[in-house]
């Protein structure tokens, strides 16, 4: 097994949060390439998320998130470069590599034909994960569920829904958790209680979190670093509380819309 | 081996079957009323014959080749189930592996082909008088080359609905019907003409259904052939599973299985 030696140096902690003391790497990024057709979706991008980091990936929509997730995931096959999780190569080590990780995604709901139950039961058992059934309690009470949980997936609303999925991807207690767009369906105090756990999360164990969405205040909130996406390239990377500063602009929501207008002005400055 | 992975594959279909009533009566109710059907057709025509035994000879026939169609359909229903709940996403972002996941479609369709033979079994044996006793040990061979290559057909329509999505599985559902003719089931291969003939060798169904005709004529099947047929349908399990894991690795490489819903084929 593939494993390099984890020394990446942490990046500034935004403010409300402890200081961190970052001292490895979950995920790498080297130099990963995906196209489609004459479409360059994913444009050699390079990054790390450490453990007890939450980054932000940021961009409009088509400018390579969901991509570089899927590739991540490993159900999409960079054309080049590299993808570790806890330095292990995700193209040579598939299952072991995944067997730290876990996902939560708007597009991707659990099966509605299941109960919230049935479904934590089966993915359990596809991640391996270790006295299930106590697991399984322990999130559907963390996560507000118990009442749901000899419900079918399909009936629930969708903030429900989303609470389930972050569930799923809680279950295997992953070095790197992906979520994409993990609050866009959630009410303003759900959405506040799910960034409450997720940093929680991030904080107390080893877990390593990449986190799109398109809600900036969010973002600022819960992100340590955030990586502008645009055009499959990263532009900018930085700290979401200084980077609007750093680049003219008075709030995150700003940069964000310059990136997603004007991206060349960014890559000449 | 069953690791944990394929137990939860078969754990998914066990939920799914369990409390559904649309799931459960398939399982023994389109092969019933083929049994109902041929039974009576087979009552009527010996009334007018002088003693043929269309009894094991047709009946028998029906039988072996609905409880083939079942363990097809075992397999392609559980992967259909991933087809129609869009689950691609959730299952192969998971450490299972495509050996893992086909191993527990396979043992699913085990458990049941089975639960539709024994319905099948009955129903023939109380209402028509089929007695199994009539092809000896022999049954075992027939029913053994039938449940793989049962299997192979299986993995190879998955294979087939994963490649050009959804909507093929329309091209999946009469796979049975379309071999049927080639592989004489209720005839002998010598009344296909010659070209036919050639493809009815390349099926190991041939060789079940020309030994159970030779064992209800007084005569017996070959094992050396009913060997053959059975090593020939092993080569197509593994040609299967071969095509099966091409086209799980075109789909990754193209982004078919992040996308697959929009049957994004090229």
């Amino acid at each position: 097994m593939e494993r390099s030696p984890a020394t990446t140096k942490g990046t500034s902690p935004v403010a409300e949060e402890p200081e961190l003391t970052i001292v490895s790497t979950t995920l790498s990024v080297r130099e990963v390439r995906k196209v489609y057709g004459k479409t360059v979706a994913v444009d050699g991008i390079s990054f790390d998320v450490n453990h007890n980091e939450i980054v932000g990936l940021l961009g409009p929509n088509g400018a390579g998130k969901t991509t570089t997730i899927n590739m991540i995931l490993s159900v999409l096959e960079p054309d080049s470069g590299t993808i570790q999780i806890e330095g292990i190569d995700i193209a040579t080590h598939r299952s072991q590599a995944l067997e730290r990780t876990n996902f939560a995604a708007v597009y991707a709901p659990l099966p509605g034909n299941l109960t919230v139950a049935q479904n934590l039961r089966v993915f359990g058992l596809l991640y391996g994960v270790k006295d299930l059934s106590k697991r399984i309690q322990v999130l559907l009470k963390s996560l507000a569920l118990e009442s749901f949980q000899n419900v079918k997936c399909g009936v629930l609303s969708s903030g429900e829904q989303t609470r389930v999925s972050l569930a799923k991807a809680l279950l295997n207690q992953p070095n790197l958790l992906l979520l994409d767009e993990p609050t866009a369906s959630l009410d303003p105090a759900t959405a506040r209680d799910i960034r409450t756990k997720i940093r929680e999360l991030a904080a107390d164990g080893e877990t390593g979190v990449l986190w799109t969405s398109h809600n900036m205040v969010e973002v600022e909130e819960v992100c340590h670093r955030v990586l502008f996406l645009s055009r499959g390239k990263i532009l900018l990377e930085g700290d979401p509380k200084m980077l609007p500063r750093e680049h003219g602009k008075k709030t995150l929501e700003e940069l964000f819309i310059t990136v997603a207008r004007e991206p060349l002005s960014l890559e000449m400055g | 081996m069953v690791t944990n992975r394929t137990a939860a594959v078969m754990l998914r279909q066990f939920y799914l079957t369990r409390g559904s009533f649309s799931r459960v009566l398939p399982l023994f109710l389109w092969t019933a009323i083929d049994i109902v059907l041929w039974g009576f057709i087979t009552k009527y025509l010996t009334t007018i014959s002088t003693g043929a035994p269309f009894v094991p000879m047709l009946l028998g026939a029906v039988l072996l080749w609905d409880f083939f169609a079942r363990v097809m359909y075992g397999v392609t229903t559980g992967f259909f189930e991933d087809v129609w709940s869009r689950n691609f996403l959730n299952i192969f972002a998971t450490p299972i592996t495509i050996s893992e996941y086909v191993s527990g479609l396979v043992l699913w369709s085990i458990g049941t082909s089975i639960i539709g033979l024994v319905a099948m079994v009955v129903l023939a044996s109380t209402l028509f008088g089929l007695s199994f006793l009539v092809y000896g040990l022999t049954i075992v061979p027939f029913l053994l080359v039938l449940f793989l290559f049962g299997i192979a057909l299986g993995i190879f329509a998955s294979a087939v609905v994963l490649r050009l999505g959804p909507a093929a599985e329309w091209f999946i559902w009469p796979i049975p019907a379309v071999i049927s003719p080639f592989v004489g089931v209720f005839y002998p291969l010598s009344m296909l003409p010659w070209w036919m003939q050639y493809l009815s060798h390349l099926l190991p169904p041939s060789y079940v259904f020309e030994g159970m005709r030779a064992i209800v004529s007084g005569g017996a099947a070959s094992w050396m052939t009913l060997l053959w047929s059975g090593c020939l349908a092993v080569i197509y399990i593994l040609l299967a599973s071969w095509f099966f894991t091409r086209i799980y690795r075109y789909a990754v490489r193209t982004g078919l299985i992040a996308r697959y819903s929009a049957e994004s084929v090229s």
